[in-house]
């Protein structure tokens, strides 16, 4: 393991190599209240070379990304831009020294259009000065097509779904012209089509001479598009090289500090009687005819592309937007559901998958969010009691491994995969009879996945349903006891758990070959 | 090169991460302690009358019928809304309680007119805002007009005068000493309220709905009907400081509490509550109200005129506000650890 030794390369003296970083930083330190973020970090990115930054959840990669674009000062450390320090005051600053970045949580505006998103700031303009709307449409365009995007550009983002969002952001971050370019867990949540997608792009990035920082907790995808990684533990960098020179098991070790156990542990569970029957179900322009059944302690996984209606079932189930036709039976009685509250009252949980806009209160402490839906448990005679709500909020972020500084912290200060932990948590807290997760791991570090499968597991165990929407083939694969696919607003096939391939999914979600 | 085997248990996660004392020492409320503070010993220092106790009981009367409707306006604020209603609400339950009045109606039922009045009122709006989804800003400007036309309609330019006179008791009353009738309704609304929105779910679900309300929404909270109810409350605490100001002016003109929807909303924001939603403390509001009441008290002591007074007040808003602010600035996040 002497490759990971973070030797740092001393290059200062003499003329910089040829193959010298782009970007340098060195010994940076970030403090927040309660914590230490980043602790004298130093990171190279090299042109024409995908550097892979890795690290549990809170580890520090998005503090270092604001810092590299200008967002937060480091309150040390020094940052090099081919050789010559610079100062990164204001996110301006960052972009004209060609830094651009997909951020983890993404800024977007809900009233503009897609195009306007994309080139807010630097619109093209017309020999008047004014926008130059057609060019910023038509530039729109061949942006969202090079990252394979299948949105008008003219449209309001307010009406795309998360995924569709992330991909604007994307598009973005690809608007301008830069040297360095930064992903922060951009395949989160995306399907494999999208992801083939952005892989092309990180190719052609490279081979156009870019610095790339890619942030990931997926390591397969690591190991295929990136040449030198990174790796942070609680804000400071423990490792450095090649990823040529290393495997996975090493990465995961420096990263948690121990070997990682099973990645699924899923145990089989009792399957027991149907829970939730949903027959006919249709919604005018999302889906069209959707029938399953749910039975006590079954997880039953949700595949598809995106845009394929998955979410919105799911929404439809929660009460959320309704449905033009169908019926859905709980315990064999048919039931109606108009809002969330009386999904809730019901024991049907949903997490959702844009966890910044539907999951989390972030300006709110992560107790209260934690005890949002069940206020009704933690009171008495409507009066909150802190003692009994702290409590809850302890014992499910304990159980999803969270990392806090406090319990009384804003969520909007936690990293993005400890946000979600919360959102799980908060949920989990209701003790429902049926939940369904929207991308439940979006984000979260392979440890800390691990610790929620096999919460889940237990929890399904005890006679939990469970219905996972994910778009990540491996986690569905692993915990599903059956997997439905859908396609453009339709069931485009069901798979029993043995004998299930990855090829099956995709081509089912693509509408390949004949449907079972 | 760090250690690798070791390992990396569930890592204990504190509840609190300032003690109470800090908590304290940094808020909102500690500022405005100051602030009223300075502001009680500069009144003392300037005049010789104002520490009798019989004055600083008159002065109180400045702030109690505003602060009675700045309670539940915060809250409306908190939730994301805002209700500009209020003064024309006033007005119109005073009215209606004068007409009740002429014939021939008792305190009781002056009573029962003026909060009723409040809350068919405050229905009027929630239904607006929360069924129909209207913006809040939009529906009570128009209601705000509508409320104070209907009582310029009745009233015209006379007025009612000749109210009973035991309905003198709640503007005019006193229960102990120098402790008026009102001042004691505004302690005890103010910790109705306080208890409201600091110890019960209710409350909490404010704070979730003013801070994200999409969010809210799918955690099971009945955002709607949060709503709803709030617009209940304000148009209620507007119906009672129209029967505490009409028993106290005995009479009722249609321009009556004209322009007090913004000095309540100033009495919020003063306060510390967040005018965008989500945040802020019933403390606050009663903190600002002692302020401003002391300020009017103060500069009408030294004969200052009433334009001056709503200058300062004014410009004591934007300093509170802009204070935090600047010493933000000023002071770049401390390093620590
Ligand atoms: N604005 C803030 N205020 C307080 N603490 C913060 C703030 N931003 C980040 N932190 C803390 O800094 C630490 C590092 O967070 P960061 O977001 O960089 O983690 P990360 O490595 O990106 O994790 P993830 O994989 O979950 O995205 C966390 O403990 C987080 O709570
Ligand atoms: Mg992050």
């Amino acid at each position: 393991m002497t490759s990971m030794t973070s030797s740092d390369i001393k290059a200062d003296t003499g003329k910089v190599p040829e193959s010298g970083p782009a970007i340098r930083l060195s010994g940076i330190s970030k403090s927040f209240p309660g914590v230490r973020a980043l602790n004298g970090v130093n990171l190279s990115l090299y042109p024409g070379s995908v550097t892979a930054l890795v690290g549990e959840n809170g580890a520090g990669k998005s503090t270092l990304v604001k810092i590299l674009t200008g967002i937060y000062q480091p309150d040390e450390g020094e940052i090099r831009c081919d050789g010559a320090p610079v100062r990164f005051a204001t996110t301006m600053d960052a972009a004209r020294l060609g830094v651009t970045a997909i951020h983890q949580e993404t800024v977007l505006f809900d009233e503009l259009t897609v195009a306007e998103n994309i080139f807010l700031g630097h619109q093209p303009k017309n020999r008047f000065g004014l926008i130059d709307w057609s060019r910023m449409n038509a530039d729109a365009r061949a942006i969202l097509e090079r990252i394979g995007a299948r949105i008008d550009p003219e449209m309001r983002l307010r009406d795309l779904g998360i995924a569709n969002r992330h991909l604007v952001a994307i598009s973005r971050a690809l608007s301008v012209n830069a040297r360095v370019v930064i992903m922060d867990e951009p395949t989160a949540a995306l399907s494999h089509k999208e992801i083939g997608e952005l892989y092309e792009l990180v190719f052609k990035l490279k081979a156009e001479g870019k610095a790339i920082l890619f942030i990931s907790h997926k390591f397969d995808e690591i190991f295929r598009i990136a040449d030198r990684y990174t790796v942070f533990r609680d804000g400071e960098m423990v490792g450095e090289g090649l990823l040529a020179d290393v495997s996975q098991n090493d990465l995961v070790r420096l990263m948690v500090g121990r070997d990682v156990g099973q990645v699924f542990p899923k145990v089989p569970a009792e399957i027991g009687g149907t829970v939730l029957t949903v027959s006919g179900y249709s919604h005018p322009t999302e889906f069209e005819d959707i029938g399953f059944d749910l039975k006590r302690g079954e997880i039953l996984g949700f595949y598809g592309l995106i845009g394929a209606g998955r979410s919105e079932v799911m929404q439809a189930l929660f009460g959320i937007t309704r449905p033009s036709k169908g019926a859905i039976r709980i315990d064999n009685e048919l039931a109606v559901i108009r809002s969330p509250a009386e999904a809730v009252a019901r024991g049907i949980v949903y997490v959702p998958e844009d966890r910044g806009r539907q999951g989390a209160v972030t300006a709110m402490p992560i107790f209260a969010n934690v005890t949002l839906p069940s206020l009704s448990r933690t009171s008495r005679h409507g009066f909150v009691r802190m003692a009994e709500e702290f409590a809850l909020a302890r014992e499910y972020t304990a159980r999803l491994d969270l990392r806090a500084a406090a319990l009384d912290q804003e969520v909007g200060t936690l990293s993005g995969g400890n946000q979600q932990k919360v959102v799980i948590a908060k949920w989990l807290a209701t003790k429902p009879k049926v939940i369904i997760l929207d991308e439940p791991t979006k984000g979260i570090d392979i440890g800390s996945k691990a610790a929620v499968h096999a919460f889940m597991s237990e929890l399904a165990g005890q006679g939990l349903s469970v219905i996972m929407v994910s778009s990540e083939i491996p986690e569905i694969m692993g915990m599903s006891d059956r997997v439905i696919v859908m396609r453009e607003g339709r069931i485009a096939g069901t798979f029993a758990r043995e004998g299930l391939t990855p090829e099956m999914l995709v081509r089912a979600a693509a509408g390949i070959g004949e449907t079972p | 090169m760090m250690p690798v085997e070791k390992s990396s248990e569930p890592r204990f996660v504190r509840d609190r991460l300032q003690g109470r004392s800090e908590r304290i020492v940094k808020s909102w409320e500690s500022l405005l302690l100051l602030v009223a503070v300075v502001i009680f010993l500069v009144n003392v220092w300037s005049s010789p009358y104002f520490l009798d106790p019989w004055n600083l009981s008159d002065a109180t009367f400045n702030f109690t019928e505003k602060g009675l409707i700045a309670f539940a306006l915060a809250l409306v604020i908190i939730s994301g809304e805002i209700d500009l209603s209020v003064a024309s609400i006033l007005a119109l339950a005073s009215t209606l309680m004068g007409l009740a009045m002429t014939h021939g109606a008792g305190v009781p039922e002056l009573v029962l007119i003026g909060l009723g009045t409040g809350l068919v009122c405050g229905a009027i709006n929630g239904l607006l805002v929360s069924r129909l989804g209207l913006p809040s800003i939009v529906v009570t400007i128009g209601t705000m007009s509508l409320f104070r036309g209907i009582s310029y309609i009745i009233l015209g330019d006379k007025a009612f005068t000749g109210y009973p006179a035991d309905f003198a008791w709640f503007g005019q009353g006193y229960v102990f000493w120098v402790f008026s009738v009102e001042l004691v309704l505004f302690v005890l609304v103010a910790v109705f309220f306080a208890v409201l929105l600091h110890m019960t779910s209710f409350g909490r679900m404010i704070y979730a709905i003013g801070n994200n309300p999409v969010a809210a929404q799918f955690s099971g909270v009945r955002v709607e009907r949060v709503k709803f109810i709030l617009f209940l409350l304000s148009g209620l605490m507007s119906g009672l400081a129209a029967v505490c100001l009409t028993s106290r002016l005995g009479s009722t003109r249609p321009s009556i509490a004209t322009g007090w929807e913004l000095e309540a909303v100033t009495m919020a924001v003063l306060g510390g509550i967040n005018i965008l939603g989500g945040s802020g403390r019933i403390g606050g509001v009663v903190l600002a109200a002692l302020i401003m009441g002391m300020v009017t008290f103060g500069f009408g002591l030294l004969n200052v005129p009433g334009i001056v007074m709503s200058i300062f007040v004014g410009l004591l808003l934007i300093l509170v506000i802009a204070i935090p602010k600047v010493l933000n600035r000023l002071a770049p996040a401390k390093k620590r650890g």
